[in-house]
This record gives C-alpha cells, structure tokens and sequence, in this order.
C-alpha cells in the first residue's frame, strides 16, 4: 500500500493558485477514478492536501486535475506548484503540519482543528481505512507531545491576540469584564471582536463622530457612548482601548488618579493602539494601571514569535522520533491489515472533509 | 526511625523545586500532575513522621523548635493540598515547595531536636492552641506565596518584561482572590488559636501575648483595608509577606523560650 500525500500550501503557492483548487465539489470522483483505497481531502485557507493511500503509484497528474475547480478550462498538466510526499516523508509532512511548524504563523493551533475536522468528518463517511486512521491518529498524539513539551504555541503572536491574553493575564475570565472603546477604527474594532470572541460582553463605544461610534455599536452588538461621557466610563470599565486621531494626549495622570481613588481595589488595563498616542506614558506608574501602547504590544508579539522559532529544534526532534517509528509501522503489519478494507472513496466523503 | 520518614519526604519536595526550576530554566514548563504528587507524597512521609513522633511522645508532637518546623512544613503541605487544584493555582506547588523544602532542611541540619529532660503532662487546650496556631500560619505562609507570585506577575506587566515564568502565573484577579480566602481561613484559625490560649490554665509570658496579638492585630489591618477597599491589591501581596514574616518570628520567639529552661 501507497501513503502519500500530494498538495500545495502558502509556501509554495499564493492565495490565488489556491483558490483555484480549494473546494471542488468534483475532486472526490476524480480521486475515486483514481483508485485511491483511502483518502481524505485537508483544503484551508493555506493549504490543500490530499492525503491517501493506494495500491498502486497514482500519478500527481490525477490528484491535481481532479483538484481543480474547474476541469474544463485548465489542463491536467501543470503540476509544478504541487510538491508530493510517500510513505515516512508523508508521515513527517503530516506531522509538522498538524504540529504548526508548516503554518505561517509558526505555532498556530488552529490547523491541528481543521485536522481533526476533516479526519473526522472522512472517517464518518468511510473515506479513510486503517492506514490513515493511523497517520492522522499519529499525528494529534505528535501535535499534542510538541505542544506539551516545548513552547511551541506559548504567547501570542498578534497585536490583538496580545491584547487579549495580557487581559487575560490581569482578569481571568473575561466575561464579566466592561469594555470602552475610545475610537472607532479599524485595529480597535479588531481587538474588541478579539475581545468578545474570548467572552468579553459588556461592551461601549465613544468616538468624535457619533454616528460613526452607533454604526459599529451595531455591528459588535455594543453601546454607543457619548464622546463627551467618556472620561466618567473609567470609573467602572475594566479595558479601555483608545485609537483616536487626536494630536494631543486624551488621558493623563492627573485626570485619572482621582478617578483610580474610587475602583482602588480594580486593576484598570488601557491599550493606547493610537498613533500619536492617545495616553500619556506617566499614567502606566498609576496604581493598578497597566498601560500597553502599540510599540509595547507588537515588542511582546516580537518577542514571542522568536521564542517559538527557538523551539522548532526540539519539536522537529519529537517529530523525527515519530517518524522512524511509523517507517516501521508502514513498512510492516500495516500493508498486511490494509488489504482488507480496500474501497473506493464514497463521494460524499471527501466532500465533507473539505472545510 | 522517624528522620528517615523526614529525609524522604523533603527529597520528594526537592524533587518538586528541581523538576520545576529545570523546567522553567528550558522554558519548558508545562502544567503537569507530577509536583502534585511530590508534594502529595511529601506530605504522607511528613504526616507519617508526625505520627510516629506523636505516638512516641504521647501528645501532640510540639515539644521543640525542630517539631514546630515539620508541623509548620506539614500545614504548609496542607493547605497547599486543600487548595492548589481547587483555584486552579498550579505554580503554587512550584513556590510552596521550595519553602517546605527550606523548613525541613532547616530542620534536619541544625541540632534542634532536643528530646525534653521532663515529660510534659497531658493538655489538650494546649495542644489544640498550638496545632490550630500552626495551621493558621500555614494558610498564612500560602497566602505569603499567593503575594509573591502577584508581586512578580505584577511587576512584570507594569514593565513590559514578560519572562518565561510570567506565562505559567494564574490571571492577577485569582491570585488576589486566592490572597483574600487564605488571609480568612488563616485568620479565622489563628484567632481561634489565640483564644485557646488562655485556657491552656498556665500563666501567659505578656511579651509573648502581646506579640501574638500584634500579629493578629496586623492581618486584622490587612483584612479590614482590603475589604473597605482602602489598600490596593499590590499593598495587600506586600503585607501578606511582610505579616507572614513577623509571624514567623513571633513563632520563632515562642518556642526558643519556652525550650529554655525555668528559672
């Protein structure tokens, strides 16, 4: 039996190449023309991959044309963006994949789910046998050893996702946390569904513009505050975020240090992504204030980028290990027990592991 | 016999420190069981030990500086058991672990293990003032720890110097509430331990008495301003070291003259 897996990614690829072959409702007939015993179709937003097992060679030619979009319009030749791995190499590929370390952002966890759901979804359908079952099973066990063991996914690596895991770090739940927005742009209204998406539920807008600040209350289910009022806020919120476009400083020690006098025993966290700053530097030595400008967050997302990369060493190590230990499973017992349930792909199958 | 009990159970703490400073040092440190379980296992050698001493003295075993140490490291252990996992506060172990480590070592290096000439008669009023006092001041030495670990998840976001450890601190909000909870059930004990001590039917040291109530005195402040919300939660971390620290030297006084000998 065959392992392989024939596919592109953002490594290879842009988003346009991909768009071309993510998604095609027809590919599972393709692959099943193909005489795939096993396989299962992992398409995201950064790459598409085939994953599959067979009898005999499939050519990479077949994969691809029955990845297409549109079949008609394109030949079945053009290959060269696809890259194709077999037996321990597939294993390794798969296992830096689901492990993050093949993400563009290395680390990311986001990938190991849309694994799990397309695993999950083909072997539902029976698209997958015993030889993928083991791959895939293989490769969340590996995934879940490289993120125990080294710091692969520690920190965050955006200003937003960095926003939310210091609020995090200060309150816990976010749940119950009051929110203000002073500014309604665009990288505010990024952190805030950041925010929100963490449980954060008590949230207020207040901008120059009125309208501006309503249009985006409805949009992220808030209240809109006026921009006036919005000092009085800093009594009861727990985050302020501020990117107005004011030149001057709209917050500074002396205006919040009475106001501190009255929450004394609540820690205030203010993220100033304004530019030039909308809070003065000197209000972070306030009691119970933590101040993070746009500078100090995209330091902390640098500095955990390179910690990450630090740790690609170690995970590719645990991966290497997997790696010869499924060489052998491949080249042993594993063909013997695939020979009974050799299938065709059912159509539906792979469809449903698309995402 | 009982020593050996003793030697175990702080290798298994070291175990802990170990384990966790390599881990910390690799930056690799991940939320596992096994400091739970040291400390688990740490504390059955430690509860062994005092059975065995209690056994042997008939009493409770609070009858030198050296027991007082085990018991106060037992207490430690304790409460640390109760409630680590229950506020999901799994550093603590990490922390609590190096002072219990600290407590037996002491212990067991310096010749303060004196057996008494006389044997002391029977007094249950006083062995459950001494026993509840020190389990007050375990809570207390847990809420010393809770402090530190907001003083330096506190410092570090002030700063903006995020070190490895920063990431494996629970949220500041839970180790305040954490402070809160330990500073009562310490307090609650300690007053008990306080009260019980006048029915102990032997006449009080005053200095000793009045230091005790000085203490008491201190977290009675610390309470009352975090609760009418006069003393920020930074204030109260620092005064949970600083009262953890006067109690141990109330501590200390107590039972270095209560081993001297009557004149």
């Amino acid at each position: 039996m065959n392992l392989f897996c024939v596919g592109l990614s953002h490594h290879t690829t842009n988003v346009e190449t991909r768009e071309s072959f993510a998604g095609n409702a027809q590919a599972d007939c393709a692959l099943r023309r193909s005489c795939c015993a096993e396989a299962l179709l992992l398409a995201t937003c950064n790459r598409v991959e085939v994953y599959a097992a067979a009898q005999t060679r499939v050519p990479t030619e077949e994969i691809v044309r029955c990845l297409r979009r549109n079949i008609d319009n394109h030949g079945c030749g053009e290959t060269s963006a696809f890259y194709r791995y077999e037996g321990a190499e597939c294993a390794q590929h798969l296992f830096r994949v689901t492990s993050g370390l093949d993400s563009m952002v290395v680390g990311e966890t986001e990938i190991l789910g849309q694994a799990k759901k397309a695993y999950e979804s083909a072997r539902k359908s029976g698209a997958t046998g015993p030889c993928l079952h083991r791959l895939f099973q293989r490769a969340f066990r590996v995934a879940k050893q490289v993120r125990t063991h080294t710091a692969i996914t520690r920190g965050s690596v955006s200003v937003g996702s960095v926003a939310v895991a210091l609020a995090e770090k200060i309150f816990g739940d976010l749940a119950s946390c009051k929110v203000l927005l002073l500014g309604a742009g665009e990288t505010s209204e990024r952190t805030a569904r950041a925010l929100i998406s963490r449980g954060a539920s008590d949230l207020r807008i207040s901008n120059r513009s009125g309208e501006r600040a309503e249009n985006l209350a409805q949009l992220v289910a808030a209240r809109a505050v006026p921009f006036e009022k919005w000092p009085e806020q800093c009594r009861e919120i727990d985050i302020l975020i501020t990117s107005t476009s004011s030149s001057a400083p709209l917050l500074a020690r002396k205006n919040l240090a009475p106001i501190l006098r009255q929450r004394i025993d609540r820690p205030l966290f203010i993220i100033d992504i304004a530019v030039p700053r909308d809070v003065d530097s000197d209000v972070n030595q306030l009691e119970g204030v933590y101040l993070y400008d746009i500078d100090s967050l995209r330091s902390i997302a640098q500095q955990s980028l390179v910690l990450r990369r630090q740790q690609i060493a170690a995970a590719e190590a645990i991966i290497s290990r997997h790696v010869a230990d499924f060489g052998e499973l491949i080249s042993g017992g594993l063909n013997r027990s695939v020979r009974v349930v050799e299938h065709p792909v059912s159509e539906t199958s792979l469809r449903a592991s698309e995402l | 016999m009982d020593r050996e009990f003793l030697i175990v159970s702080t290798t298994c703490f070291l175990a802990a420190v170990v384990r966790t400073a390599f881990l910390l040092r690799s930056k690799k440190f991940h939320e596992g069981q096994f400091n739970f379980f040291a400390i688990g296992l740490g504390f059955t050698f430690q509860t062994a030990f005092l059975s065995i001493r209690g056994h042997a003295l008939g009493r409770c075993p609070l009858t030198n500086l050296f027991e007082v140490f085990i018991f106060l490291a037992w207490s430690v252990a304790l409460i640390y058991m109760l409630v680590g996992p229950a506020y999901r506060l799994s550093l603590m172990g990490a922390f609590t672990a190096p002072l219990v480590v600290l407590l037996q070592s002491f212990a067991l290096l310096v010749p303060i293990d004196t057996p008494r000439t006389s044997k002391l008669p029977a007094n249950s009023w006083l062995e459950f003032h001494a026993s509840i006092s020190l389990v007050a001041y375990g809570a207390f030495a847990l809420a010393c720890i809770a402090g530190v670990m907001y003083l330096v998840q506190e410092r570090q976001l002030k700063t903006h110097q995020l070190r490895s450890i920063f990431y494996y601190l629970p949220p500041l909000t839970d180790l305040f509430t954490a402070i809160t909870r330990l500073l009562w059930c310490g307090f609650g004990l300690y007053t008990l331990g306080l009260l019980s001590g006048f029915f102990v039917g032997q006449p009080l040291p005053t200095v000793q008495v009045i230091c005790a109530i000085g203490v008491w005195l201190l977290y009675a402040a610390i309470l009352q301003g975090q609760h009418l919300r006069r003393l920020a939660p930074k204030w109260v971390a620092a005064l949970c070291i600083i009262g953890f620290s006067a109690a141990l030297t109330l501590l200390w006084g107590i039972t270095f003259t209560a081993q001297m000998p009557p004149r």
